[in-house]
């Protein structure tokens, strides 16, 4: 099947060769990194997590993208996502592949990497977060590689694969969990230190997810022969309404606790991130009010069915997930430093650009996959 | 059952294989067998519980200074703060009395405590945040208490750095060596990439000498044995009302402050 990836329209290579630059740059700032170390990125010693790990967080909830198309189609029989279950899948193989990357180029020292393994320490969150996210890759590229390749020769897919695609639906949340865990299980940091971490992950994940496919699938139809499907596309609405309202609910119930028992370990780092934050706070009040706005127009069903305000309502839903998480939990966390002093953090140009080579190397992913996939598709129907 | 030779031959071998690879196994995993034997030295000086008082009330600016030169001399901590103050490393340094114990501060407080700078360090925890979190066991507590670093194996993830609720941890931005004045053959330099802190002097325990920070402190600090009642610290401990660093995180912090002896 890869042979599709080789022939294509002009606008196809285009798509390739500009992220393939985008990547080249990245690469080359990342080797001056590893020759000089994490001091060319904006972090420091009261912030030492920054942008990257920011969007491996943010990218982990992307791959959940998957899992709400896959879950539908296998537990409740809901024939119409059978003919996208690929691009969530698909999706997900490229996010996790940018988590892992995210987490490489974090490192200081990533030719150690491999001391995770061979020195296996299951106390450590990190630990079982490498687990998750390579089973979840992993059971992604199987299961979507294999019912394309049934579905281009006509054949049932295999029963193992079945089996496989009902343990990826327990194990994606486990991969938002996971990473929650992360965070909310340590001792000294207020901004994390909350039980609705994890279900905030699960709702932030389970919306952005669902709202980038659906815009990928607006994408598809717009450009290829192949079409997702009117239906498939208002489903995807519905989940991602109701799993943002969702997260709007759980920032509320995070702000009660926070602002209605006063405790200024908590508060501190809310008042850094929305009002003293000369940066972050601007950018923090347009992601929770965007949500709500979003939350609240998704309800109208007239307003989901124009896909042109459904398609607006999904890029707010993924800008703004993107800022919460990825910028105002890593800011947030960290500022105030355990002293109580504010540092503040922002990416410096080479951070940037090496971040955005990962997204780039991920994009490239999709648009391969989603390439064959298409290919394969359009053959099947023609 | 008709088992053909060739088939025959390839189960022999596949079992002969499990057998081998498991022999070998249970080799490399049986506990202690390859492990080299380790025996403290005699001179050594050794504890069950090692814990640190700082008496603020002898801990006048001079000693304080001592204390954070030798250490860093010690220890071949590069001084960065010219070059990058965001990215400089510290084992021991001073604080503010409402940085080193944020919440504990209020508007009316006893006038002396007002300037004057507290000795910050890793607290070598009982019960150390930064160990549970790290992926690697690069950062591991001793027997003794004592809260190790192997810089050989961290990988620079920085976990232990955000599981801190002291800041005690460093992490290399740059590459140290050039940031190091003197470099002090006895304890090796770092490289860029990793994580260190305070290590309650473990080499300088090994040989019979105490901490060097305990040791130009003028009886400011006081160090030795927790579980051993006649130790001079735990006779402190019983003197003197003592505090420590956010206790109530339950990370049970080994360095106690003894503040009411200020002057």
């Amino acid at each position: 099947m890869f042979e599709k990836a080789l022939v294509g329209s002009r606008k196809y290579w285009g798509l390739v060769i500009v992220l393939s630059s985008i990547i080249g740059i990245g690469f080359i700032l990342y080797m001056w990194q590893l020759k000089v170390g994490l001091r060319i990125t904006g972090m420091s010693r009261d912030v030492s997590w920054g942008f990257y790990i920011a969007q491996f967080t943010y990218l982990v909830g992307i791959a959940a993208g998957g899992v709400m198309v896959v879950l539908p189609y296998y537990l409740h029989d809901y024939k119409a996502f059978g003919r996208i279950t690929i691009l969530g899948e698909f999706l997900a193989v490229a996010a996790c592949t940018m988590c892992l990357l995210f987490i490489i180029v974090d490192l200081g020292k990533p030719m150690r990497l491999f001391n995770v393994l061979l020195h296996p320490t299951p106390n450590s969150i990190l630990f079982w977060d490498m687990i998750v996210l390579n089973v979840y890759l992993l059971l992604n590229i199987v299961i979507g590689w294999m019912v394309l390749q049934c579905e281009r020769n006509g054949a049932p897919p295999p029963k193992w694969l079945k089996v496989m695609a009902y343990i990826s639906i327990p194990w994606a949340p486990s991969i938002h969990i996971v990473t929650a865990f992360l965070y909310q299980g340590l001792p000294g940091r207020g901004y994390w230190l909350t039980a609705i971490m994890a279900p905030r992950f699960l709702s932030s994940a389970f919306c952005s997810g669902p709202a980038l496919v659906l815009l990928l699938a607006l994408l598809i139809r717009k450009y290829t022969k192949f079409d997702p499907g009117r239906e498939q596309i208002q489903s995807l609405a519905k989940i991602v309404t109701y799993l943002i309202i969702i997260n709007v609910l759980f920032i509320c119930f995070e702000f009660f606790t926070v602002f209605y028992s006063q405790i200024p370990e908590h508060m501190h780092h809310f008042k850094h991130l929305f009002i003293t934050g000369s940066k972050i706070s601007p950018l923090m009040w347009i992601s929770y009010i965007g949500m709500a706005i979003a939350a609240i127009l998704l309800v109208f069903p007239a307003i989901r069915r124009d896909e042109g305000a459904l398609a607006v309502c999904c890029a707010i839903v993924i800008i703004t997930t993107w800022i919460d998480k990825g910028l105002g939990l890593m800011i947030g966390g960290f500022v105030p430093n355990p002293f109580g002093r504010v540092f503040e953090y922002w990416p410096t140009l080479p951070e940037a650009l090496i971040s955005l080579g990962v997204w780039a190397t991920g994009f490239l992913i999709i648009t391969i996959l989603y390439k064959i996939a298409i290919s394969v598709k359009e053959e099947i129907r023609a | 059952m008709d088992v053909s030779r060739r088939e025959f031959l390839k189960k022999i071998a596949g079992l002969s294989a499990i057998l081998f690879g498991s022999k070998t196994a249970f080799e490399l995993l049986a506990p202690g067998e390859l492990e080299a034997q380790y025996l403290p030295k005699p001179e050594a000086l050794t504890a069950k519980r090692w814990a640190m008082v700082i008496d603020m009330g002898k801990m006048d600016e001079e000693t304080r200074n001592k204390c954070i030169k030798v250490c860093h001399r010690t220890h071949n901590v590069p001084d960065i703060a010219k070059e990058n103050p965001r990215h400089i490393v510290k084992w021991i340094w001073t604080e503010p009395y409402e940085n080193a114990f944020p919440g504990l501060e209020q508007e009316h407080m006893a006038e002396r405590l007002k300037d004057k700078l507290f000795i910050v360090l890793c607290n070598q925890c009982d019960n150390p945040p930064c160990v549970r979190v790290c992926p690697t066991k690069a950062t591991w507590r001793r027997e003794d208490g004592v809260v190790m670093m192997d810089q050989h194996r961290c990988i620079g993830c920085r976990f232990c750095m955000a599981a801190c609720p002291f800041g005690s941890r460093s992490f290399n931005w740059r590459d140290p060596r050039p940031f190091i004045k003197e470099r002090d053959p006895e304890y090796p330099t770092r490289e860029k990439g990793v994580v260190e802190k305070c290590n309650f002097c473990a080499e300088r325990l090994a040989k019979g000498l105490m901490p060097a920070c305990v040791e130009v402190s003028n009886g400011a600090l006081i160090f030795g044995d927790l579980t051993d009642e006649n130790s001079k610290v735990r006779k402190t401990l019983r003197e003197y009302y003592t505090i420590r660093r956010k206790p109530y995180l339950g990370t049970d912090p080994q360095v106690y402050y003894i503040v009411d002896t200020l002057l």
